[in-house]
């Protein structure tokens, strides 16, 4: 058995909300200068030199790479080992996250969802938690904007409708979305499990880091033709038309029931936020 | 290779009317701040035919909802948010003497015909690019609504701040303009 203070966490959450939201991860900025090469429209590649210049001063700045800071979407995965002391684990992610937003001047965007009344601090946080082997803790923050969390679906389809329209309704996905979502984009699939559970796997895919391949050859190849094809669409980068609409397709699949084919589709912006420690 | 036009705000009919889907520009001077909630507030008063926070005629509106300034610093990141959201009141809006608004995705046909009739202009800034944007506010002060926090109404000042004109005043649409050169599907 382990012991692990709570207040730990709750500075490990704060130092994650602020170093996602001002430092944007190698494999965003890498996929933004390998597309670059790639891009055929000359205002396309003009918005990607902007967003690596964007990067840049926010990481020097430290200043939010977008004013949208997110909802708080927090992963911990805990060791089944681990004792925490010293108070209750949700309210020390919580503590985290209004502690992170107030002192990295990030802007708070939680609020009634029928007044709109904002509640000033940034929480609840969104917690997964997730009980591992071992004892460590693994905490992933990641801030989720609303402009693209708002192009995100999930979609019961009929198990005949199969992988055809599973890409089909991707694909239309993608280009109904158009310029909303701040692309470039990842696109973050999950399919099978529940209702609720491909809604986690397509949030959990987004965190795959990009130009890692799908461990599943059929979902790597998948992946690929999908990519292909949304990169056809048009939308380009900012939306203003060109080849780079998605940086990557990610998906995430298990098992469903028999009776049917949950699919959900979560839309990543360019800002793909996420930052992990390990306790 | 796309024009690129230097504006000051507030904008005028001889201004607006020569932009075109496309081009680049930099705008210059006062700009208000708005979003969602603002502009449901703004809607209520001009059903009760009371003031507005400041002069319709010529102005500008940015939907953003910016970070906290941090010290020493006139705003935080400052980038669009998605402009739909303001589609059912921006008609209204327009008819009474708004001229530009500055956001990012796509617009209504509604607000796309307020803008060809009224003569104004849909700018793009690019989304996602806060901390580059806010490098071109000067200044910046709440003017209404501070209990909505992050929406309230604010008047900032810009110098050279880019954008990109999406919907002219003869109906072109550099969103689908843009989409369609590049499309390779059918
Ligand atoms: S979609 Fe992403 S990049 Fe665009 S405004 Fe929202 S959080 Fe920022």
């Amino acid at each position: 058995m382990r012991e692990i203070p709570v207040s730990e966490v709750t500075e490990t959450v704060a130092r994650l909300c602020v170093e996602a939201n001002t430092d944007l991860g190698a494999d965003v900025e890498e996929a933004f200068r390998r597309m670059k090469e790639t891009e055929v429209s000359p205002t396309g590649k003009e918005v990607l030199d902007l967003l690596l210049k964007n990067a840049r001063i926010a990481r020097e700045e430290r200043m939010p790479i977008c004013q949208d800071t997110g909802l708080a979407v927090v992963f911990i995965d805990v060791g089944q080992d681990v004792h925490f002391t010293g108070g209750d684990l949700e309210g020390a992610i919580h503590e985290g996250v209004r502690r992170g937003y107030e002192k990295g001047y990030l802007r708070k965007s939680t609020c009634h969802p029928f007044t709109r009344k904002n509640l000033g601090d940034n929480t609840p946080a969104i917690i997964h938690t997730h009980i591992v082997p071992g004892d460590r803790v693994r905490i992933t923050v990641e801030p989720k904007g609303g402009g693209s969390e708002n192009m995100s679906r999930v979609v019961m389809l009929a198990p005949a409708e199969g992988v055809e329209g599973i890409k089909a309704y991707i694909l239309q996905r993608v280009r109904e979305s158009g310029s909303n979502p701040c692309p470039p984009i990842v696109v973050g699939v999950g399919i099978g499990g529940t209702f609720e559970r491909a809604a986690l796997l397509a949030k959990k895919a987004t965190l795959r880091p990009i130009g890692t391949e799908n461990p599943d050859p059929e979902l790597a190849a998948l992946e690929a033709e999908l990519l292909e094809k949304i990169n056809q669409i048009g939308i380009g980068p900012g939306g203003l038309g060109g080849k780079t609409t998605a940086l990557a397709v990610h998906i995430e699949m298990m098992p469903c029931h028999i009776a049917s084919l949950p699919l959900a589709v979560n839309i990543q912006c360019h800002a793909g936020r996420h930052k992990e420690a390990v306790l | 290779m796309s024009r690129e036009i230097r504006l000051q705000t507030p904008l005028t009919d001889e201004a607006v009317t020569p932009l075109r889907a496309g081009d680049r520009v930099l705008l210059n001077g006062t700009v208000y701040t708005a979003r969602d909630a603002a502009h449901k507030r703004l809607i209520a008063l001009m059903d009760d035919n009371q003031p507005l926070p400041f002069d319709l005629k010529g102005a500008v509106i940015y939907y953003v909802g910016p970070a906290p300034a941090p010290p020493g610093k006139p705003i935080g990141s400052a980038g669009p948010t998605t402009s739909y959201r303001m589609d059912p009141f921006a008609p209204r809006l327009i008819a009474a003497g708004l001229k530009g608004m500055i956001g990012k995705g796509n617009r209504s046909s509604e607000v796309i015909e307020a803008i060809r009739r009224y003569k104004a202009v849909y700018f793009g800034a690019i989304g996602g690019t806060g901390a580059l944007i806010a490098k071109s506010i000067v200044s910046s002060e709440i003017i209404a609504y501070e209990d909505l926090g992050p929406e309230a109404i604010r008047r900032i000042e810009v110098r050279d701040l880019p954008l990109f004109v999406i919907n002219d005043t003869v109906g072109g649409d550099l969103y689908q303009e843009g989409m369609k050169r590049y499309a390779q599907a059918p």
